[in-house]
């Protein structure tokens, strides 16, 4: 049982140093906010979709691109700790490096999951969705994604040494994994070999999954995007303690 | 006979072709206070990170209260560890850092409290244990760092360059709080330091570490004995010849250093102005000329031919090359 207590000790501090700093997170927010508003309002006159408005279309694919940023910046505060020694507190202590893992991940996959919800609650008091409080479904999906990319991030965080690098990795990361996943634009409308990199995406089903469940239109039907989605989460969980158990010895 | 806290045979680290730590053995009694002495990158804090299963040693064994190094959790529940960087999280409170602490130690629910407030009176927190440690002086941070380490009870404290950084009133501070954890609670201390005069004051041994090596281990008074008297540092340019005529002398010690000669002597206070006189009649310049009773330092020079801060320079130079291949900290 001190495998799961031990967990739920590092996930509550997560939570402690969320909350007095929410502040600085809320303010990673702004990027994702100002893709809804100028992406949104920009191209929402010009462009046409069959079927539903293009802000309608954009809102589901911003609350995944921030679950994708504040997921994968989990990774930087490792790096964080690793330099400035609280890493050392939690290694030379009696717990296991997996629960540690384990914690971090679920940690900061709580925090990327609530600013989701905080994006969905901004895009449906702009009116560009319809706010409903029977979120089970989009918050899998949510959570989902976010297992994903916090583990990604911590994998990144378990190979690396300073900020730069990791900064520097994360910018070739976003960006594609950003644009391929449908978030901006319908795939259905882009060429064959888009779509088909698209596929190994994990963002594709999170926000495809996102849409089906909020709009009730998606690329793939909600199952697929569920076990795909869910295949890519457990491996990079596994892979991302792999590693992460590997850096600490 | 006193039980053995820390029993280490052959304990080595080596990072690619560096060999941070080159095969040392030592043991420490219960109730000890012992000291690893050493310039920068003598291997002082890679010896402390193996013995605290922080890293995998690359040979030798060790026994750490009993447990073999291999029997991870045995030894992190019998050790207390306060590291050379801070490591407290400045979001959280004194307290908060304390509970945490507590829990991944597993300590029981009800103890958790109690047991806080004791450690912090006992560095003097108490009043500020629920500031946000951010708002904490260098001094307060170490002490709260110490208050952490004994959370658990530990039977071994290990203390890294536990004064670096702080000022000389915190540091006699601090002293003070290792001693009577020492002699009060019976705590066996181990702690890595390159301040002679830290040695000096609070270890009952010292092992001196130089390249990854234990050079001499003794009592501090011993050590200093073993020099076989005063020590006469003389700065001339002419070391060599100066030594040679010196050779045929004196039934003394004569060693060349940087810069000059260290010569120890039963007498110091006579020598000196013999040296003197057979200096200015081959005529040999000399520059200054000190005698002292022998310190640590003078122990670190007899045996490496450079003193403590001599080393620093190439050492940190050293590191510097380890860290960029990325073996980091």
């Amino acid at each position: 049982m001190s495998f799961l207590s031990d967990a739920y000790t590092i996930w509550a501090r997560e939570m402690i140093r969320f909350w007095r700093q929410r502040a600085r997170v809320i303010s990673s927010l702004a990027m994702p906010f100002f893709w809804l508003v100028f992406i949104g309002y920009g191209f929402g006159g010009s462009l046409k979709l069959p079927g539903m408005d293009y802000t309608k279309f954009l809102a589901p694919g911003v609350v995944g691109m921030s679950i994708l940023f504040t997921g994968l910046f989990t990774g930087l505060s490792v790096i964080w700790e690793r330099q400035f020694g609280f890493l050392k507190e939690m290694m030379v202590a009696p717990v296991s490096r997996t629960s540690i893992m384990l914690g971090k991940t679920l940690g900061g996959a709580t925090i990327a999951v609530l600013n989701g919800l905080v994006m969905y609650i901004i895009a449906s008091a702009m009116g560009m969705i319809d706010f409903t409080i029977a979120l089970g479904v989009p918050l899998v999906f949510m959570a989902l994604t976010a297992l994903c990319f916090v583990s990604i991030g911590l994998m990144m965080a378990s190979r690396m040494r300073n900020f730069e690098a990791f900064q520097a990795l994360m910018t070739f990361l976003i960006v594609p994994t950003m644009f391929l996943s449908g978030s901006l634009f319908p795939l259905a409308s882009t060429p064959g070999w888009m779509q088909a990199v698209s596929y190994a995406d994990p963002l594709t089903y999170g926000v495809d999954g996102l849409r089906g469940a909020l709009l009730g239109a998606s690329y793939h039907s909600l199952w697929v995007d569920f076990w795909l989605l869910s295949a890519f989460a457990v491996f990079f969980l596994l892979l991302g303690a792999h590693y992460f158990r590997k850096s600490a010895n | 006979m006193p039980v053995s806290a820390i029993e280490v045979s052959g304990l080595s680290k080596h990072f690619g072709s560096l060999k941070a730590v080159d095969s040392v053995s030592f043991s420490v009694a219960e109730g000890e206070i012992f000291g690893l002495l050493g310039p920068n990158g003598a291997g002082k804090t890679t010896t402390i990170s193996m013995l605290a299963t922080m890293l995998f040693p690359s040979n030798g064994k060790a026994k750490v209260a009993g447990h073999s190094l291999e029997d991870h959790d045995a030894v992190r529940n019998s050790i207390g560890i306060v590291f050379q960087d801070p490591s407290l999280d400045d979001e959280l409170t004194g307290m908060e850092n304390l509970m945490f602490h507590a829990r991944i130690y597993h300590i029981p629910r009800k103890e958790r409290g109690p047991r806080a407030m004791e450690v912090l009176k006992l560095v003097g927190l108490e009043d500020r244990a629920s500031s946000l440690v951010k708002t904490y002086s260098g001094g307060m941070k170490r002490r709260l760092e110490i208050a952490r380490g004994l959370m658990h009870k530990p039977k071994i404290l290990f203390l890294d360059e536990p004064t670096l950084g702080l000022d000389p009133q915190t540091r006699r501070a601090v002293w003070d709080q290792v001693r009577t954890l020492n002699k009060k609670h019976g705590v066996t201390i181990i702690l890595t330091t390159h301040y002679m005069e830290e040695a000096d004051q609070l270890c009952d041994r010292i092992a001196i570490m130089d390249h990854g090596r234990i050079i001499a281990l003794d009592t501090p008074d011993k050590l200093k004995a073993s020099l076989g008297g005063d020590v006469i540092t003389i700065l001339t340019p002419d070391a060599g010849k100066l030594e040679k005529c010196l050779q045929v002398k004196a039934p003394a010690t004569i060693k060349q250093v940087d810069g000059g000669l260290v010569v120890t002597s039963k007498r110091g206070d006579k020598a000196a102005p013999k040296i003197l006189s057979i200096a200015h009649n081959r005529g040999i310049r000399v520059d200054s000329i000190n005698v002292k009773k022998p310190s640590l330092e003078d122990v670190f020079i007899q045996h490496t031919g450079r003193s403590i801060r001599e080393r620093e320079a190439s050492t940190t130079e050293v590191m510097r090359a380890v860290y960029n291949t990325g073996w980091g900290k």
